[in-house]
């Protein structure tokens, strides 16, 4: 049976994640959590608004009300990268080679690991920010479709475009596919070899959480009853094939998924609280959290597979051991 | 869950360059009212308040991809409007400021078309700053100043001691034509009571028409003019661009014409009986569905047949809202009354099509 070591916060959960293994919490406030022999804090900005790990989980990433970027270890050491001033810092990524890209209103940036920065001015605001996984490329998610650009050469920009505002963004693991939200109730994809669209709609509300399984077969995402995963094994992505849909509930909302590292099993995060564990190949699926306070806005697996961080926006947080 | 937590309220401040916003926003922010309040602007410009509950954004108009042109939102506000809801305790309410030259409609179907900023706060009222020294010549070069008139709830004439008092007379009638149901208030200096711009509830349909029954009589709220106009009031009265008697739309025809005169927005009042369900229902669907880029406002009062409650009704563009409000009083008529704003409107065909809704 799944154990809960529940973790019970004052506030909204933006982000839970391991860092070296050790589970943390950061909060809308700009408090972030953790748990290492004991519980631990420290203030990273006055209104913390998004936040990301690298892919090493040895640091994270976080953008805030106050205008900076900033860095925190799994110690609890924090560093400030950056700041724009007074305006809020609204998506952060992290990239290869120690590179970091953030959004302001209207601007990207990417910082170097040397610490050179590279300023990208967009005519509308920038949504979201996403490093490809190849490369050093960055995808921004904007008004009427998304902009790539490579940070390390001078050139011009890719314009994708689709009508509509799009306001969150990911490559695929390997980096084919580009994959937006939408202000509607969709997302929208993109195959970059040939820009050729896919359309995923249906969806009763928007989707704000997206996962992609291992080695990047399946894309996970949240914004109906269900967990909504789009198969991407063929050439093609998704396009004229059915998703799946995980652990359906009659009366409430999947508000977060998280695919496992390296099985094709979904953490699915439900509006009240409530985490299931869903296996694609046979749609069994394990109660991992009874509901709780509020809607689970984050959860990140740890590299040992055994345990699930979720993050709520009532800030009942925790940590969920699967083999008990 | 979520859905039981209180909608924060939330008031949009339009109005020109020099309209005095900013005077008004520093006395929402610094005088002593006992509530706190989170402010969007679009630049801390003249702001001279140090205050992280200011949020500057870039004003930022999406249309969504569903092929009505009409439906526009403010992304900027979606997203700062969920950073700040994520810390609630903070603040009481949250005000919008926009630019002089802002569009206000995108503003307000935010707080309709957005499921996430919907549930947890609700537009109170939007509000219009209007320069009365300035109002002539903006109302001459510029759609925006009359549709910030035309959508407003409440309208603050500011400046009121740089006129004459026919001059005055003039503006007040003129900010009457385009908007017959917004409550108007004179002052120098923004100097209006906060309570008459904040926690209004226009928007709120047990409270718009419960707080103001009369505000389909045409006639002043704020007792500045000196008669009522009935339904078929047809006197010159130069300062009534509105049509009380639905038969002529022309404002050129009314006899005396000014410089104010350069307004396109119009108000159509409707009044008839009691309705019938079957019949209003997909009558004003219809209406909003053909006309919705034509309409920037309409609200109504509908009596129902056979249903012992008045039934209110709201709307911006093609979205619209009705909710039983209360029971009707033993004294008070069955009567259904109904005001368009907006432009290019067939006052004739929409008389005549609301009125084939009477029950028989």
């Amino acid at each position: 049976m799944p154990t809960v070591a529940p973790l019970d916060l004052d506030g909204h959960c933006v982000t839970a994640s391991f860092l070296d293994d050790i589970p943390f919490f950061a909060l809308a406030d700009g408090m972030v959590h953790w748990l290492d022999h004991g519980q631990r804090s420290v203030r990273l900005h006055d209104g913390l608004l998004s936040a990301t790990t690298t892919a090493k989980n040895d640091l994270m990433i976080s953008g805030g009300e106050d205008g900076k970027v900033m860095t925190l270890t799994s110690a609890g050491v924090t560093a400030e990268l950056a700041s724009v001033g007074k305006k809020w810092v609204t998506s952060v990524a992290s990239g290869p080679q120690g590179a970091v890209a953030y959004a302001s209103g209207r601007n990207a940036w990417v910082r170097f690991a040397d610490g050179k920065t590279k300023e990208f001015a967009h005519p509308r605001s920038v949504e979201g920010v996403a490093f490809s996984p190849k490369g050093m490329r960055i995808g921004v998610a904007r008004y009427n479709g998304a902009t790539l650009h490579f940070p390390a050469a001078d050139g011009t920009p890719t314009e994708l475009q689709w009508d509509g505002a799009h306001t969150g963004i990911t490559f695929s693991p390997d980096g084919a596919f580009l994959v937006t939200t939408m202000q509607e109730n969709a997302l929208h994809g993109w195959k970059l070899v040939d820009a050729k669209h896919m359309r995923m709609t249906g969806y009763p509300a928007k989707v704000k959480s997206l996962s992609w399984s291992a080695k990047g077969k399946w894309l996970a995402s949240s914004g109906a009853p269900a967990a909504i995963v789009w198969p991407f094994t063929g050439k093609d992505g998704p396009m004229g094939k059915a998703p799946l849909e995980l652990g359906t509930r009659g009366n409430t909302m999947v508000t977060s998924v998280a695919c496992h590292p390296s099985e094709d099993i979904v953490a699915i995060g439900y509006e009240d609280g409530m985490v299931l564990a869903v296996r694609f190949a046979d749609a069994k699926e394990v109660l991992l959290r009874r509901p709780g306070k509020g809607a689970i806005t984050s959860m990140a697996w740890d590299k040992e597979e055994r345990r699930l961080a979720f993050g709520s926006a009532a800030g009942d947080c925790g940590v969920i051991d699967i083999t008990g | 869950m979520t859905e039981t937590q209180t909608q924060i309220p939330v008031t949009v401040l339009t109005g020109y360059l020099g309209s005095g916003k900013t005077t008004l926003l520093n006395r929402i922010l610094s005088e002593n009212h006992g509530k706190r309040y989170a402010v969007i602007v679009n630049e801390f410009g003249e702001i001279g308040i140090d205050n992280d509950l200011i949020v500057e954004s870039d004003e930022e108009i999406y249309e969504m991809n569903n092929g009505c042109v009409c439906c526009t939102v403010r992304g900027d506000l979606i997203r700062v409007v969920e950073g700040l809801m994520r810390r609630p305790g903070r603040f009481d309410a949250i005000v919008v400021e926009t630019t002089g030259l802002a569009d206000p409609v995108p503003v307000a179907q935010t707080f309709f078309m957005d499921d996430d900023v919907r549930s947890k706060t609700k537009l109170d009222a939007v509000v219009a700053l209007v320069d009365a020294k300035h109002l002539p010549l903006r109302l001459k070069d510029s759609r925006e100043a009359e549709d910030q008139i035309a959508f407003a709830d409440v309208v603050v004439l500011n400046k009121t001691d740089l006129v004459t008092s026919d001059e005055l007379r003039d503006v007040e009638a003129a900010v009457r034509a385009i908007n017959p149901s917004a409550r108007i208030h004179r002052t120098t200096r923004a100097g209006v009571a906060l309570d008459q711009v904040l926690d209004r509830g226009a928007f709120d349909l047990k409270r718009v028409l419960a707080d103001d029954p009369h505000f389909l009589d045409a006639h002043d709220h704020d007792h500045h003019h000196d008669h009522e106009c009935g339904p078929n009031c047809d006197h010159d009265h130069h300062h009534h661009h509105h049509d009380h008697d639905h038969h002529d739309h022309d404002h050129h025809e009314h006899g005396a014409v000014s410089p104010i005169h350069d307004v396109t927005v119009q108000s159509v009042s409707l009044r008839g009986g009691e309705m019938d369900s079957k019949k209003f229902f997909p009558w004003i669907e219809k209406i909003t569905q053909m006309e919705g880029p034509n309409i920037l406002r309409l609200k109504g009062i509908i009596a129902i047949k056979d249903d012992p409650d008045r039934y209110v009704i709201q709307g911006v563009h093609m979205i619209i809202e009705g909710d039983h409000q209360r029971a009707w009083k033993d004294d008070e008529k069955h009567e259904s009354r109904l005001v368009f704003i907006g432009r290019e409107l067939d006052a004739e065909r929409l008389k005549r099509s609301f009125e084939a809704c009477q029950a028989a």
